[in-house]
């Protein structure tokens, strides 16, 4: 299908944000999960200077308290009625789901003060212990229940989790581009720079070079574990509003001009092409409905669980050509502070990825460059920004063009 | 010999896939209406969703499309092997399946390579298909 009538309007922004810093133990005082997205929700509304009577839409992924009726638990919870409630579940590409998802709902009138939070801090450990645990969720199988095609026909070959398969990612990339592991590295290392700038960064002491990420271990031919993202836990949340209560809210309102999603497989072997990602769909949907080209755009914001996804991502959204992603790499200053800017919080690989709470730190950064809050990294222009979601195997994907107003 | 991991549960639908494999063949299903072969086994053509669907023999034989040596265990059970070669094999019927490799040094594993079905006894009276090169 083409992109040439859609409803948009781009009249939804972002407002407020609230992000929490990402450590790898956590030593506060633990909470539960809906307890966390009240507190995310308070901190994003009193961003945005939003009261929480005001609030009615809510978007959430899951909630480990309550495996159905999300997002009414919540409602309940914070003390809202909406109009509008969603529920996504498109694992990393979800917080850009949502803040689209909130977008559209706000232009149909639906409602005009949308909150989305994704909660990653752990949890109070149980006083009473049940009996033994389900453990495939820690090995990141989605699901073992009979009849699931992938229990059945993936996971008996080790084909389970994420590391394996980004890697047969990469090493069919490999075979048909070819590979130059220091420009994968140098991805890493680029970013690592903007995030020995962001307060709350994981990694805001430690710099890398190529040549460190190159030293890690092999976890999965061919990737280095410093080519993958450091599970931390957090918490991101962004408030959704219409452009008319955006005029009175605290910052300057991060328009939704352009959104796309785009989802193609649960598992990579069945993909039609590997290595020809879900994200172009998703972008050249995003930047027809927004009315703008890559070259209007300050900053890239892109799913980066690791090195090889921000590859395919560059060449695949549109940014250079195919095939041509390690040239663009080598050719171009990723950091903060480069001729490409992308990912100038340090990204998941150097920010820390705060659990499901991954994908939205993307967005967070998004509306702090276009508020001008980016603090020593804050870029001389931003006023356009592209962000990108990514789900299971690079299986789910979802862009967003988000612009000052 | 890789130990099976998990061992896969067939259901109605599956079960002739896992029946051919204990008696050494590889039998898949293909498409009576649109003539797509499908993997794997389901209820309905993913190409047209046409029901009728038909259990054919095929050699099991492709080439691999990608793969990855496993150098940190993905499960507890391959924790006894070391460096399990994970792959895709894209058989010559034109679909595609999970695997894993025997039969072949990790260093000497290559996109595109010839491999054949390896019949591969796991627990419960069940076989699973991996490939080794040919």
């Amino acid at each position: 299908m083409g992109f040439g009538v859609t409803g948009l309007r781009g009249d939804a922004a972002v407002v407020g944000i609230a992000e929490w810093p990402t450590e790898r133990k956590y030593t506060g005082a633990r909470s539960f999960q809906i307890e966390q997205w009240a507190q995310l929700a308070a901190e994003a509304l009193a961003d945005a200077g939003i009261d929480s009577s005001e609030v009615n839409g809510l978007v959430t992924s899951d909630l480990r308290e309550s495996k159905d009726f999300v997002p009414a638990t919540i409602a309940e919870y914070c003390g809202w009625e909406v109009n509008f409630a969603e529920r996504v579940d498109i694992g990393g590409a979800s917080p850009v789901g949502a803040v689209w998802r909130a977008a559209a709902a706000i232009e149909l009138g639906l409602c005009d003060v949308v909150v989305c939070a994704v909660p990653s801090r752990p949890r109070p450990r149980p006083t009473v212990t049940k009996g033994p645990r389900q453990d495939w969720g820690a090995m990141g199988a989605s699901s073992m229940e009979w009849g699931s095609p992938q229990a059945e026909f993936d996971i008996p070959h080790g084909n389970v989790a994420q590391n394996a398969g980004y890697a047969m990612i990469a090493q069919r990339y490999a075979s048909e581009f070819g590979w130059d592991e220091r420009a994968l590295a140098k991805i890493a290392a680029d970013q690592r720079r903007s995030a020995n700038m962001t307060p709350g960064a994981v990694f805001r002491d430690v710099p890398i070079t190529i040549d460190d990420v190159l030293a890690s271990k092999v976890v999965a031919d061919p990737i280095h574990v410093l080519e993958i993202v450091m599970p931390c836990n957090g918490g991101s949340a962004v408030v959704v509003t219409s452009r008319e209560r955006a005029a009175r809210s605290n910052h300057r309102p991060a328009f939704v001009k352009g959104f796309g999603e785009r989802l193609a497989y649960k598992t990579h072997s069945y993909a039609a092409d590997m290595i020809r990602t879900p994200i172009a769909h998703a972008a050249d949907q995003a930047f027809t409905m927004a009315g703008v080209s890559r070259a209007d755009v300050d900053a890239c914001q892109l799913y980066d669980c690791y090195t090889i996804t921000v590859l395919l991502s560059i060449e695949d959204a549109g940014f250079c050509k195919k095939g041509e992603g390690i040239e663009f790499v080598n050719g171009h200053d990723l950091s903060w502070e480069g001729d490409f800017p992308m990912n100038t919080n340090g990204g998941q690989l150097g920010f820390g990825q705060p659990g499901a709470a991954g994908g939205m730190i993307h967005i967070t950064e998004a509306v702090r460059q276009i508020q001008g809050r980016a603090g020593d990294r804050q870029l001389g222009q931003a006023d356009t920004m592209f962000v990108s979601g990514n789900g299971g195997i690079i299986s789910e994907q979802t862009a967003l063009v988000l612009q000052g107003g | 010999m890789q130990p099976a991991p998990i061992t896969p549960m067939p259901t109605p639908t599956s079960q002739p896939f896992w029946d051919a494999l204990a008696e050494g063949r590889v039998d898949i299903q293909r498409c009576g209406q649109c003539e797509s072969w499908v993997y794997y086994p389901r209820a309905r053509c993913p190409q047209c969703l046409s029901d009728q669907l038909n259990w054919t023999t095929i050699s099991g034989e492709g080439n691999v499309y990608t793969f990855t040596v496993a150098r940190q265990p993905t499960t507890p059970a391959f924790s006894e092997v070391e460096n399990p070669i994970i792959a895709v094999v894209e058989l010559d019927e034109g679909v595609r399946v999970t695997t894993s490799l025997e039969g072949v040094a990790p260093a000497d594993v290559r996109v595109g390579m010839r491999v054949g079905p390896v019949f591969a006894p796991a627990d419960d009276g069940m076989w699973l298909l991996r490939h080794q090169p040919i």
